[in-house]
């Protein structure tokens, strides 16, 4: 019994084929040189020196946290601005979408005008309550969050409409009550999107500089993440600049590898088949 | 025959007359590397150029004197480069790109504890910054502003703990002037750029005072336009916008 072969797909135009190669070469390009020039053997002890130490560990925790904060957050939002039908939805969607496109410094004003001590909100809960929200973990978590949110809701929402409505409907009339309707049915079919979104979110909130140091400061131990680190490091080691961001560089790899392998991929899309 | 000889005589004369630079005039682009708080100043003497010279256009590259040197460590095709502090221009002859020959110091700049406008805090001198109830940020140790604070902070036994080490010094009087800071340890010129929020209390009882240095670079693309813009700074109209700017003159620094 033969298997059904089908005719191969033309071979793509040569300037499309070239526009590709040139592609992939300007994205992979300065991060395989980055790998290259990185001076490895300086490592062990470079990781023993607390600064870079306490960068990296603060650059994990307080992205994660973004990450938890932006899903929690993020999600409710996403599925409100697919499925639920309100005047002013597009502006909404629009001013949730901004922090994206603004540049982070900015964003880091406006965080500070809106958080600051002499914030909108921050004013009164300085003092009221006495708590100063700049300077802090806190601080970093937000500027994260902030601009690594939309991100997830963009995706998210692209999701929440993707998932064919037909399912909830059907599991709704078997009886299903909407906490398993949401959990049996719903979020599995929104997984693909949902851990994309959380993958961009993280990777963003990871990388995040500009807000960050403009909202929350700089302080080893307490507001230095990583991108912050390497920038003044630059200055003063290079080498050690070039470790750090290859160690960060190496933990975001090892992360969305492990996502993709068995998670990421298009929405409904059925797990490869085991034959070839 | 002696026409041919007069012609080569001729075209000869005409080749020794022609001026051996191309250009003989102050034209074309130079890149000036300036540190943050020279700014203002360097902006207005890139105009005086400018205008004494049409044809000329100043390119400023502004940027804390660290990240200056690694940009010309890096190759970057920089004309002159000017520092806030002696040790950044070290590094930058130890690049071989600046000739320790052609470096000259030509201000300096003194160390103020910089408070919102009408120093609602109180802070009065040095001990006061190590106070509890107060936010206090400083440059980052990298920059010269930074360091310069760190030596202060040490000659006069004072343990400070910031709230933030800014990456430059115009960030930290930045925290000051939104009021998110209470008080920044910066240099007497940069509270001219506070723009009426932030007021200066003079650091007293020990010596506070950084030296700029600049230098026009030894592979410098335009050295005639270089050579004439550090001329003009350290010309009577250059030493008029630093004096106007509050920068102080090497001579009453001392040894």
């Amino acid at each position: 019994m033969t298997r059904a072969t089908y005719p191969r797909a033309p071979a793509l135009p040569a300037l499309v084929t070239v526009l590709i190669v040139l592609a992939v070469a300007f994205l992979v390009l300065p991060t395989l040189a980055l790998l290259v020039r990185t001076p490895w053997g300086r490592l062990g002890s470079l990781l023993a020196e607390p600064r870079l130490f306490d960068a990296l560990r603060l650059s994990l925790v307080t992205s994660v946290a973004a990450l938890v904060l932006s899903t929690v957050l993020g999600v409710p939002l996403a599925w409100a601005l697919a499925r639920a039908r309100f005047r002013g939805r597009s502006l909404l969607r629009a001013l949730c979408v901004l922090p994206m496109v603004l540049p982070p410094v900015v964003g880091g004003v406006g965080l500070l005008a809106a958080f600051g001590r002499r914030g909108i909100v921050g004013e009164p809960l300085a003092t009221v309550a006495g708590v100063t929200i700049p300077f802090s973990s806190v601080a970093v978590v937000l500027a994260a969050t902030f601009v690594a949110m939309p991100f997830l809701v963009v995706t998210v929402e692209a999701g929440f409409r993707s998932v064919d409505g037909r399912y909830e409907e059907a599991a709704a009339t078997l009886g299903a009550t909407r906490w398993t309707l949401l959990r049996r049915v719903t979020l599995p079919l929104l997984r693909p999107s949902l851990v994309a979104g959380m993958a961009l979110a993280w990777a963003r909130a990871l990388g995040e500089f500009g807000a960050t140091i403009t909202f929350a400061g700089n302080l080893p131990g307490r507001t230095q993440t990583v991108p912050l680190a390497v920038y003044l490091e630059l200055e003063r080691d290079p080498d050690a600049a070039l470790l750090l961001s290859a160690v960060l560089l190496a933990v975001s790899v090892v992360v969305l590898v492990l996502l993709r392998d068995r998670y990421l991929g298009v929405a409904g899309a059925r797990r490869p088949e085991a034959n070839p | 025959m002696r026409r041919t000889g007069a012609l080569a005589l001729a075209v000869l004369a005409g080749c020794a007359g022609a001026p051996a630079a191309p250009s003989g005039g102050v034209q074309g682009e130079v890149t000036v590397s300036a540190a943050a708080s020279l700014a203002e100043v360097f902006a207005e003497v890139a105009a005086d150029l400018e205008r004494q010279h049409e044809g000329l256009t100043v390119r400023l590259n502004v940027a804390g004197s660290p990240t200056l040197v690694a940009q010309v460590a890096g190759g970057a095709p920089v004309d002159v480069l000017a520092t806030a502090a002696v040790a950044p221009m070290d590094r930058a002859i130890a690049t071989g790109r600046v000739d320790a020959g052609d470096v000259v110091s030509f201000a300096v700049n003194r160390l103020v504890i910089a408070v919102e406008v009408g120093n609602p805090r109180g802070v009065r001198d040095l001990r006061d910054l190590a106070r509890d109830d107060l936010v206090v940020v400083v440059a980052d140790p990298a920059v010269p502003a930074g360091a310069l604070a760190e030596q202060v902070l040490d000659a006069a036994g004072v343990t400070l703990r910031p709230a933030s080490l800014e990456v430059d010094v115009r960030a930290a009087l930045g925290k000051v002037a939104l009021g998110e800071a209470d008080a920044a340890l910066v240099f007497a010129t940069d509270v001219g750029a506070g723009r009426g929020r932030v007021d200066a209390v003079p650091i007293d009882g020990v010596d506070a005072v950084t030296t700029y240095q600049i230098a026009v670079l030894t592979d410098a693309p335009n050295p005639t336009a270089a050579a004439a813009f550090v001329a003009v700074l350290l010309g009577e109209v250059g030493a008029a916008h630093l004096d106007a700017a509050g920068f102080g003159s090497v001579e009453e620094a001392g040894p």
